[in-house]
């Protein structure tokens, strides 16, 4: 089996970790400015709003 | 009336009651049984909370359904965090007054015949009673209240959220008078020791059941924001309290652990626990409160929706990284210190798009800042927020580190965030949550206005003088002499800090006399409060907008 030396982890963790985090960002980004996403949020944020239980 | 008749068989009933006689079965060895007579004291706590939590428990099922099964919610056991976040919020907040007094006047308040007076015992006593204690009540009591009524369904598990309560104040009983006997493992923010260390994860496990099985029963198909918040608090807590902690104790009866981790990876856990305990313990669960009650008390949804969704995601993406500028110029290899610092720097965004989403919620209402002292209170804790996180990825850049690191300048930043932004956060939810739970009118504006004033003034004190004192001594350790030599001994730099230490504990007995001002108003609310009047939805007077 092939070993990965210290700095073979590393550079890949420091190369890659980056698009990981990007694409998870733009996946972010996508979700909420969805426009079929748009109204659920509208009902959503008045969630806190609607209850009586207060 | 309500008569109970054929009890369902209920696991609550028997798991409950089952951990409570183990756990006082362990109190009890420990107390006959450990050669450390500290020990012999933990134990008779922890079997002494079992007992009263177990004595408590038959009286609440004593004939009778309890209040929390037979309404729409369970809400005395939001009313019971309230209380308990109160009692401790003044006992840590005056444990802090008398610290910063040790600091200023040492001869006055150093006793050598009584260890549990010294410094180094009551500084994790203070910062665990506010963060934990306090911070903690306020977080379950809330996240109690809120996911109840944004998912409209009850808390799981019948009994369970009574056993969180009083599993975590006994978590807090046994941790506070353990420091005072001299028991720590000297992590900060994580100083209790193996066992109670158990017993928290044991707590924390059924408070994440309880809160999630609200969630999974919600009959409102959206989760709201606020909940999304709380969950990570709770599951991130659970994971950094788990990680942090793993160690061997030396015996069963002795108090003493070694950290499984050790030399700089040890650090690094530590360092990584500690900030994520102000990421998502400090700032997660807090922000669950802004986004419930900033909207509910200012009557307006909140501002961007889309925006509470990026705000949390990359908020607890970016979060989990920041830990390592705690360790710069250490033995913490140089790419991790790095890393530590960028992703503060980057928090910079997510925590700036929260704060301008809790500031624009008030977008057309902020006249009412002029007359809510209350909601005045939220609305400057987001503000802090947005300044102490602003302040902090400043410090976590290595040039400035250099300075800042080890100095007073941290103690005051720690402060605009812990009295500033959780402080009133916690203290805006409360007076909202008093009124709504006991349904009474809230005795005094008057009084919170006075609490609002003479706090905000005690913060400005603080964190003024410890940026002053900060600075001045990171520049005095630095300065060189014309040969080359140190300019000021220790001592001096000491000396120098004396009236900035003054200040800073007249700032923070402000601060505890606006909290005792709040204390009063809530129990003349309660005791003898007006009802409050509650009118229909359609006859209330609207606005024109």
């Amino acid at each position: 089996m092939e070993t990965w030396t210290f700095d073979e982890v590393l550079a890949f963790a420091q190369s890659w970790g980056a698009v990981y985090f990007t694409l998870m960002f733009v996946v972010v980004l996508i979700y909420a400015f969805w426009p079929k996403n748009q109204p659920g949020f509208q009902r959503a944020k008045n969630i806190p709003l609607d209850d009586e239980g207060a | 009336m309500q008569v109970q008749t054929e009890t369902p068989w209920r696991l609550d009933h028997i798991i409950i009651p089952l951990i409570l006689f183990l756990g006082f079965c362990a109190g009890m060895a420990e107390w006959a049984r450990s050669p450390d007579w500290r020990m012999v004291v933990q134990g008779w706590t922890f079997a002494g909370c079992m007992a009263v939590i177990g004595a408590w428990y038959m009286w609440m099922y004593s004939g009778r359904v309890p209040d929390d099964e037979s309404g729409p919610y369970c809400d005395t056991v939001v009313k019971a965090g309230v209380v308990a976040a109160m009692f401790w919020g003044i006992a840590g907040m005056l444990v802090g007054v008398i610290i910063a007094l040790q600091l200023s006047f040492p001869n006055l308040f150093y006793f050598p015949d009584l260890a549990w007076t010294n410094f180094g015992r009551l500084r994790p006593l203070h910062t665990s009673a506010v963060i934990f204690a306090f911070g903690g009540n306020v977080l379950i009591a809330t996240s109690f209240y809120v996911v109840q009524r944004t998912c409209k369904a009850r808390l799981w598990g019948g009994s369970l959220p009574w056993f969180v309560f009083w599993g975590y104040n006994t978590f807090i009983l046994l941790a506070g008078t353990g420091y005072l006997l001299g028991i720590t493992q000297a992590r900060e923010y994580a100083e209790p020791e193996w066992y109670a260390d158990i017993w928290l994860t044991i707590v924390w496990v059924c408070y994440l059941l309880t809160f999630l099985g609200a969630i999974m029963k919600r009959k409102e198909p959206h989760i709201y924001v606020a909940n999304w918040f709380y969950l990570a608090f709770i599951v991130t807590i659970a994971v950094l309290h788990i990680v942090n902690n793993l160690a061997m104790p030396v015996s069963l009866l002795g108090s003493k652990s070694y950290s499984l981790f050790s030399g700089v990876q040890d650090a690094l856990i530590q360092w990584w626990y500690g900030h994520n305990a102000v990421g998502f313990f400090l700032t997660a669960g807090f922000l669950g409160i802004v986004y419930y009650f900033i909207p509910k008390r200012a009557q307006r949804p909140v501002y961007s929706y889309r925006l509470s969704i990026i705000h949390f995601w990359s908020l607890i993406f970016i979060y989990i990284w920041a830990g390592p500028h705690h360790l710069l110029f250490t033995a913490l290899p140089e790419w991790v210190q790095t890393l530590g610092m960028t992703f503060s720097i980057i928090l910079w965004m997510p925590s700036w798009g929260g704060m301008i989403n809790g500031l624009m919620t008030l977008s057309g209402a902020w006249d009412k800042l002029r007359t809510d002292p209350v909601l005045r209170m939220l609305v400057v804790s987001v503000a802090f927020y947005g300044m102490a996180t602003f302040e902090g990825p400043v410090m976590s850049i290595k040039t400035v580190n250099a300075l800042s690191h080890y100095t007073n300048w941290t103690i005051g930043h720690v402060h605009s965030g812990a009295l500033g932004w959780v402080g009133y956060v916690s203290f805006g939810a409360i007076y909202c949550l008093v009124p709504w739970l006991w349904k009474k009118k809230l005795y005094s504006n008057a009084l919170v206005e006075w609490h609002f004033w003479i706090s905000t003034l005690g913060i400005v004190l603080y964190i003024t003088s410890m940026w002053v004192a900060g600075i001045m001594q990171g520049l005095m350790w630095r300065a060189y002499n014309d040969y080359g030599f140190l300019e000021y001994s220790f001592v001096e730099v000491v000396q120098a800090m004396h009236p900035y230490y003054i200040i800073r504990a007249i700032g923070g007995a402000m601060y505890l006399a606006g909290t005792l001002v709040m204390a009063f108003n809530l129990w003349r609310t309660v005791s003898n409060g007006a009802p409050e009047i509650s009118l229909p939805k359609d006859m209330i007077a609207e606005p024109a907008q």
